[in-house]
């Protein structure tokens, strides 16, 4: 690198320029909303009046032995661990499967682009069309199961057995599985997508000298592709959790907008908007809660990276 | 042994093709079913799954539209907003990348910095604040906080950082210079027509995700006059549409339709745009 000559100082004028708009919309729009949110975060601000006091510690305090709050974390937790383990698996078959040149898939590309339409659609649309497939008595998914001879019983009052349609979202595990297949439908074709390209960038030498050692195709994808795919496997497990933690419109716009059947899928973002922008928009414990929200996000994420490393330096040792 | 090898591999091929088959209709099947649903009147979708289209479309638009439920002025809004962000994103992404790559000054690696910073934090840590600070500016029920903070968009700032490292040539800066143009006409004439295939990624995901945002909308907004087409695709939800299941699938069909048949235009782009984003981290 060269010292700065004449030109390049002057030049250095227009990278303040051109820096310019970003900056001082980046101060306004997020790094003072930032501030702004954590500072109310310790304030009293709610309901209609636009004046606050601050009050310490005492919306941390109430946070803290939140059960509503735990319980989100919770049902954020079910909820994505179930899209998300399966998105991986099937994801990382088809990737190995595509990539497999002895196997010779055709169609490849037709059902990789079919496969991610799903994750640009509106998830508000989205929300309201599995609202309207799993429809409770008639619905296209009832009619499906009854015309295969499939209802939900259940015993009345008499003691006899009743037959009828489902009402899926009165259930709380059937609510669950549809907002983890939801998001599982949403975000497979994307997973697939990047665990090809990962595959595609191990340089082919690897897999060659792997084979001439007599290595078979699973011993190849066992050893080789899936250790060298881990940096790739632990970008879309950070990048999930992060979006994970941020569900929203599907739990939310599925059921009550509480999160109903018995807030069983009321997640740490749907309960942060019922906080503070439904009933007594509680904005000072909500701006609470979304801090929370960044600090248990920021701390899986640290424990995960962490994991990731301990375990790499063991198998290079 | 040979023809073993053969048949478990035919074997095992059929598998992969079954789950595809599968998969593929996993995906197909609600957004066909929706289509259509959205032409066939309570009655027929009352009589269970259909896969040929009936002939109510006209009346479940008008059962749509007679209660106040304005989707041609939510499409309008929906596309304004759409286009209006994805310009001002583009091109100040673009602009700041620009000065990133080319310009030495003391704040750039500062900059850096702080945009790989703000690509990690959820935003739901600035959304209090930022609902806060925009009703202070008496800015709710106005589309300038829907469009301007766009401005500052990092993920598209990095991704055109990235690509102007791998082929914008200094050269091309240079002979601009030597020609006697401008640092803003050599930006703007220059260097904006070179790196079109990373505006044009950039621009298609930009224009989808402002056309799917529901929350920051559903939050600011209240009046109806302004609400965008997933806010409007929520009221469906609503009581009096309880049994109007035609017309909510239409109005559902209304939102998702314009990123269909985008898509099937632009697949092949779009793909490639991902997995170019993903191989450069």
């Amino acid at each position: 690198m060269k010292g700065p000559s004449g030109i390049e100082r002057k030049l250095s004028k227009y990278g303040y320029i051109f820096i310019l708009p970003f900056l001082l919309t980046y101060l306004a729009f997020q790094l003072w909303p930032i501030i702004y949110t954590i500072l109310l975060s310790f304030s009293d601000l709610k309901g209609l009046r636009a004046d606050f006091t601050l009050i310490g510690l005492e919306n941390y305090k109430k946070l803290i032995t939140d059960k509503y709050f735990w319980e989100a974390i919770q049902n954020t937790g079910i909820v994505w661990f179930f899209n998300f383990v399966p998105q991986l698996g099937i994801a990382l078959l088809f990737a190995l499967w595509f990539t497999d040149d002895t196997l010779k898939i055709k169609y490849k590309g037709i059902f990789r682009t079919i496969f991610y339409l799903p994750n640009l659609l509106s998830a508000a649309s989205v929300a309201m069309l599995y609202r309207s497939l799993f429809a409770y008595p008639v619905g296209p998914v009832n009619s499906f199961l009854t015309s295969l001879g499939i209802w939900s019983t259940r015993v009345g009052e008499n003691g006899q057995i009743i037959q009828e349609a489902f009402n899926f979202f009165r259930s709380v595990p059937m609510t669950r599985g549809i907002v983890s297949y939801i998001q599982w439908w949403l975000w497979t074709g994307s997973t697939l997508i990047l665990l090809i390209a990962g595959i595609v960038g191990i340089s082919p030498s690897i897999f060659e000298s792997a084979m001439i050692d007599g290595a078979n195709k699973t011993q190849r994808a066992w050893y080789i592709t899936i250790p060298l795919l881990r940096p790739m496997m632990l970008y879309l497990l950070i990048t999930s959790m992060i979006g994970g933690m941020q569900m929203f419109e599907i739990p939310f716009l599925l059921t009550d907008m509480r999160g109903g059947p018995d807030y069983k899928i009321r997640t740490m973002m749907v309960y942060f908007y019922n906080t503070a922008f439904q009933g007594g928009n509680n904005y000072a414990y909500g701006a609470a809660i979304s801090v929370g929200i960044f600090i248990i996000t920021l701390i899986l994420a640290v424990i995960i990276f962490f994991m990731m490393r301990e375990r790499q330096t063991k198998v290079t040792e | 042994m040979n023809k073993n090898y053969k048949l478990s591999a035919s074997l095992s091929r059929l598998g992969v093709y079954l789950f595809m088959l599968i998969i593929t209709l996993l995906v197909v099947i609600p957004i066909y079913l929706m289509l259509i649903n959205a032409t066939r009147s309570n009655a027929q979708i009352n009589e269970g799954i259909s896969f040929i289209p009936g002939n109510n479309t006209i009346n479940n638009w008008k059962n749509l539209t007679n209660r106040n439920f304005q989707i041609t002025q939510g499409f309008g809004n929906s596309l304004f907003l759409a286009v209006t962000s994805t310009i001002i994103i583009v091109y100040f992404s673009a602009l700041t990348a620009y000065a990133l790559h080319v310009y030495k000054f003391k704040l750039k690696n500062f900059m850096w910095a702080l945009i790989l910073f703000t690509m990690m934090l959820p935003g739901a840590l600035s959304f209090i604040g930022f609902y806060q600070f925009v009703a202070r500016l008496k800015l709710l029920n106005s589309y300038i906080p829907l469009i301007i903070p766009g401005i500052a968009a990092p993920a598209v700032v990095f991704f055109i950082k990235q690509y102007f490292s791998s082929t914008l040539s200094f050269e091309l800066i240079d002979a601009a210079r030597i020609d006697g143009a401008g640092e803003f006409y050599t930006f703007n004439m220059v260097v904006l027509p070179v790196i079109q295939p990373a505006l044009a990624t950039q621009a298609i995901f930009s224009f989808i995700g402002s056309w799917n945002n529901f929350m920051t909308p559903f939050i600011l907004i209240s009046d109806p006059k302004k609400a965008t087409l997933p806010m409007l695709v929520q009221m469906l939800r609503g009581d009096i549409y309880r049994t109007e299941y035609g017309s909510i699938y239409l109005g559902i069909a209304i939102s998702l339709i314009p990123i269909i048949i985008f898509y099937s235009f632009a697949s092949q782009f779009i793909i490639a745009g991902i997995s170019m984003g993903s191989i450069k981290e």
